[in-house]
């Protein structure tokens, strides 16, 4: 390999500011040996987030200088950079605002925003730009703010998030966006921060300690009965720890709800070496919230559930992978993680147990796909983030080709509870086929959007009920259920109970929890065209037909919006895109594109427009 | 490992029991089956990329069809590579590459269309391409939305920077196969990758930095794999362009490179008595297909006038 490199150097902020992360010592030098330049690979993302969190982009001399001190092709980098959506390869203002057009900020008048931002900061970044030039006067020109896919705060919808790069880059996520508090925030002042609402049902086990326990205090976790479940593991052994997990039936609450047992037994007895844990925190479905409210509110049980899942798969090291845009969940988790190795419950001889654990935090920057397991092991290793081919699955080929066990946040806080009190205790509540409790995302048309956790086989009239049910004066028209890649669900299914095998058996999915209510007065049919873009948007497009049929299912939906055709006559072919995106994708995407636009179809959401 | 080593496994292949290598494709042995399975980003002297998903088949049990040209056999598999499913998600496939990419110079694209009945009109009338730079500056995560009314296509004028080849990704089917060969599976140059994210994503050096300019060494390995004519000798570009290029004039002669002590195997394809593209078969011990600049481009030698005494 012979690198060839450009003559642009990076600025003194850029330098520094990747050197801070590299190190000063090797100067210019890039790593020597195969294995140095391999190794060095993954941190081609923090690198890529130190450039643009310090300058407010990725300029042709700061990516050129990462190439150099990582021994990266630039065309690779640029590869990689131009994937994510929070890397801005054109220079921008410092202070940017990203604001929330998805589907839950859309039905709160997300648009009223958006133009109203438009008046005051001008156009939004759309479309196109010309990637790598500097403004002559070195200051940031152009666009201030951007429309974004779900930001995860659809309980405070419309959402914004506001980055300010420089030496102390200050990002802030906030809700009850309007254009006024979008300025604020982008001169420097953002909203005071508000924590989710969330409430349950019975007994709270994954949100007991949310709202209660100062989530910056390694000690007021302990006296909350934090890591009382590590402590039990110990005891347990390994082997305990795999039994409990199994025996619980608990299963993966990303959305595909894999059993999470047979997940981890499969790493603990694969023979490649070293064996690694990830924490998929890349929560990025539209209208999810739970994770960032446990990472947010409970940083320290993501922690501890890590250590313990690294104990019982004989991994000693933890990647917790957090999507780009939760800056207050960043700042807890680095918090909590560099507590936990002060305490001695990260790192060398955990608890005097002899077992060794640590944990690396790495940001997404701005892509739905990179929470697809393999896109994000993809995406770590400092490589575009895109899927692989299945088999051969992580628990076999993961992270780094090596024996990975990837759990959603949800699952791992579950895991926490099972350990410490037994699997017969965690079996006792939810349903034969789905034990336990479950976060549900209840947001949209509600009185008390929030974080519900309520065990398995709660009817959907239950969940709705405790968030106050509908608001004052408006109609339920329909429920999307499960997020963007779930389905929409009718006015006649609100007896549905919330369990695994009861959406089964009604077609629809639990997904990822999403309870996303819309009223009689929002237009449906720009809601699926949206739910339409967000897919063309976020797909990678490495395979046919996910990155050519989403596009032509946007077209589609544009031409019934637009009155050119009717939905009956496009039906055909909706169908057939359906069924090529769900057969020959390569991933989860594209094979779940159609199916809330194929349930709305199926509903009759789109007969009464138009 | 050596081939004798590995086992056998037994599996079905469209009803008939067949035995395959431990660790083969299914592809490979729907070949040796003598099923004819179409692929486009498949290739014999690449490691399988399974993006462009023509070759899916069905594997019992699966919930998803299966790329063939990736997934490996199992003993017990029950595979149909013929299934209406299969079929349709083919098709399917065709008409979305064939509404989206300029196909008109790959005649397996043409067969398979044909065989699979795949009509890419039906998603309506092309978009008008985009003008020069515009794919290249498109935002990841953004796109704008338009009315619907004409299929959204990844038209755009040729990249022509340099003398020996030209790069018209109008017809481009992002099948990975010139960014491997520019990396580890031939050249190890990684001069491009592919940048972008979705519809936008595309082939590119850092910076859209011209050829000339970036880590190119002019091999031509990627013109070698490319599937689609998407990269073209500028021979043959200028002689398309120019309404000549005429395949019914054109031989084609093997000989071996001049140059070095290698001994590669090319074939020249010749019309006017003129060289207008050099390969070499992907089968060959010596190149596995690819060459170096000087056995690919380096031919103007021979056209010259008559060697000094």
């Amino acid at each position: 390999m012979d690198l060839r490199h450009h003559d642009v150097l990076p600025t003194a902020a850029e330098r520094s500011a990747v050197d801070a992360l590299l190190g000063v010592e090797a100067g210019d030098a890039p790593p020597a040996g195969f294995a140095a330049v391999r190794d060095a690979r993954t941190l081609l993302l923090p690198a890529l987030h130190a450039l643009q969190s310090s300058v407010g982009w990725v300029s042709r001399g700061g990516l050129d200088y990462v190439c150099r001190r990582l021994g990266v092709p630039p065309a690779e980098a640029f590869g990689v950079a131009s994937f994510y959506a929070l890397f801005s390869l054109v220079q921008r203002p410092q202070a940017f605002a990203h604001v929330c057009d998805d589907i839950a900020c859309t039905a709160a008048g997300a648009e009223k925003v958006c133009s109203e931002l438009e008046r005051k900061l001008g156009a939004p970044a759309s479309g196109h730009a010309k990637t790598g030039t500097a403004h002559e006067d070195g200051a940031g020109h152009g666009p201030r703010w951007a429309r974004s896919p779900c930001l995860g705060l659809c309980e405070r919808a419309p959402a914004a998030l506001v980055t300010i790069a420089g030496a102390e880059p200050k990002d802030c996520a906030f809700g009850a966006a309007t254009a006024s508090r979008i300025e604020a925030a982008l001169a420097g002042s953002p909203p005071r921060i508000e924590e989710a609402y969330v409430a349950s049902s019975g007994p709270r086990r994954l949100l007991a300690r949310v709202g209660v326990a100062d989530p910056a205090s390694l000690a007021a976790y302990r006296a909350h009965r934090g890591y009382e479940a590590l402590a039990r593991a110990f005891e347990l052994g390994a082997e305990g720890v795999l039994r409990e997990v199994t025996e619980s039936k608990l299963v993966g609450r990303g959305g595909a709800a894999f059993p999470t047992g047979r997940k981890w037994e499969a790493v603990a007895r694969a023979t490649a070496r070293p064996h690694y844990v990830v924490c998929n925190a890349d929560e990025s479905e539209p209208g999810t919230f739970k994770d960032r409210v446990l990472l947010e509110g409970d940083p320290f049980a993501v922690v501890e559930a890590m250590t313990i899942a690294g104990y019982a798969t004989g991994s000693q090291r933890g990647y917790l992978y957090l999507r780009g845009e939760y800056p207050l969940a960043l700042e807890r988790l680095s918090h909590a993680i560099e507590s936990a190795r002060a305490g001695g419950l990260l790192g060398a001889n955990i608890l005097g147990s002899g077992f060794a654990f640590d944990i690396e935090l790495r940001r997404g920057a701005g892509a739905y796909i990179c929470g697809e397991e393999t896109a994000l092991f993809n995406s770590i290793e400092g490589l575009r983030g895109e899927p692989r081919n299945k088999p051969p699955f992580p628990a076999q080929v993961g992270l780094f080709g090596r024996p990975t066990a990837v759990n959603n946040v949800e699952t791992l806080v579950a895991v926490l509870d099972i350990v410490r009190d037994g699997a017969a205790s965690y079996t006792s509540v939810g349903t034969a086929g789905s034990p336990g409790t479950k976060l549900f995302c209840v947001s949209g048309s509600v009185v008390r959007p929030g974080v519900y956790e309520v065990p398995f086989g709660t009817r959907l009239d239950a969940l709705l009920a405790l968030a106050g049910g509908v608001l004052p004066g408006k109609t339920m028209r329909t429920i999307l259920l499960g997020g963007a890649a779930g389905g929409f669900v009718g006015r006649d299914q609100l007896s549905l109970p919330l369990s695994f095998e009861d959406t089964r058996k009604a077609g629809t999915t639990l997904g990822s929890g999403v309870v996303l209510v819309f009223d009689d007065e929002t237009p449906m049919v720009p809601i699926l065209r949206r739910i339409a873009a967000f897919f063309r948007d976020e797909s990678c497009g490495q395979c046919i037909p996910c990155r050519v049929g989403t596009v032509r299912q946007e077209e589609l939906l544009s031409r019934v919006v637009n009155g050119r055709s009717t939905l009956q006559g496009e039906l055909p072919l909706l169908k057939d895109l359906g069924q090529v995106m769900r057969d020959a994708s390569i991933c989860g995407l594209g094979q779940t594109a159609s199916s809330a636009i194929e349930s709305a179809v199926a509903l009759g959401l789109f007969e009464d427009e138009r | 490992m050596n081939e004798s080593s590995r086992g056998e496994v037994e599996f079905t292949l469209d009803g008939r029991s067949v035995k395959a290598r431990e660790g083969e494709t299914i592809h490979a042995a729907c070949r040796s089956a003598g099923i004819d399975t179409p692929t486009l980003c498949w290739a014999e002297n690449l490691t399988p990329v399974n993006v462009c998903r023509v070759c899916v088949v069905e594997v019992e049990g699966a919930r998803v069809l299966a790329p063939s040209c990736s997934r490996k056999v199992e003993a017990g598999m029950v595979v149909h590579t013929d299934s209406p499913r299969v079929r349709s998600s083919r098709k399917l496939v065709l008409e979305l590459l064939g509404s989206s990419v300029d196909m008109s110079l790959s005649t397996d694209f043409a067969d398979y269309a044909k065989r699979y009945g795949a009509e890419p009109g039906r998603f309506g009338p092309r978009a008008q391409p985009s003008a020069a730079g515009v794919r290249e500056s498109a935002l990841p995560g953004h796109h704008e939305v338009g009315d619907g009314t004409r299929a959204a296509t990844v038209g755009q004028p040729t990249k022509v920077d340099n003398d020996l080849f030209v790069r018209d990704y109008d017809k481009c089917m992002l099948c990975y196969k010139c960014v491997e060969a520019c990396g580890s599976d031939a050249q190890n140059t990684f001069a491009i990758a592919v940048a972008g994210r979705g519809f936008d994503a595309r082939i590119a050096t850092e910076h859209e930095t011209p050829l000339p300019d970036s880590a190119c060494v002019f091999c031509g390995n990627c013109v070698g794999v490319c599937p689609t004519g998407a990269l073209m000798f500028k021979a043959e570009h200028d002689l398309r362009e120019a309404g000549k290029w005429d395949e019914s004039k054109q031989t084609e002669t093997d000989t071996i490179c001049s140059y070095c002590g290698v001994g590669c195997v090319l074939t020249l394809r010749v019309q006017d008595n003129k060289i207008v593209r050099v390969t070499s078969p992907s089968d060959s011990s010596v190149t596995g297909g690819h060459l170096c600049v000087k056995g690919r481009f380096g031919f103007k030698f021979v056209e010259e006038s008559p060697r000094a005494p």
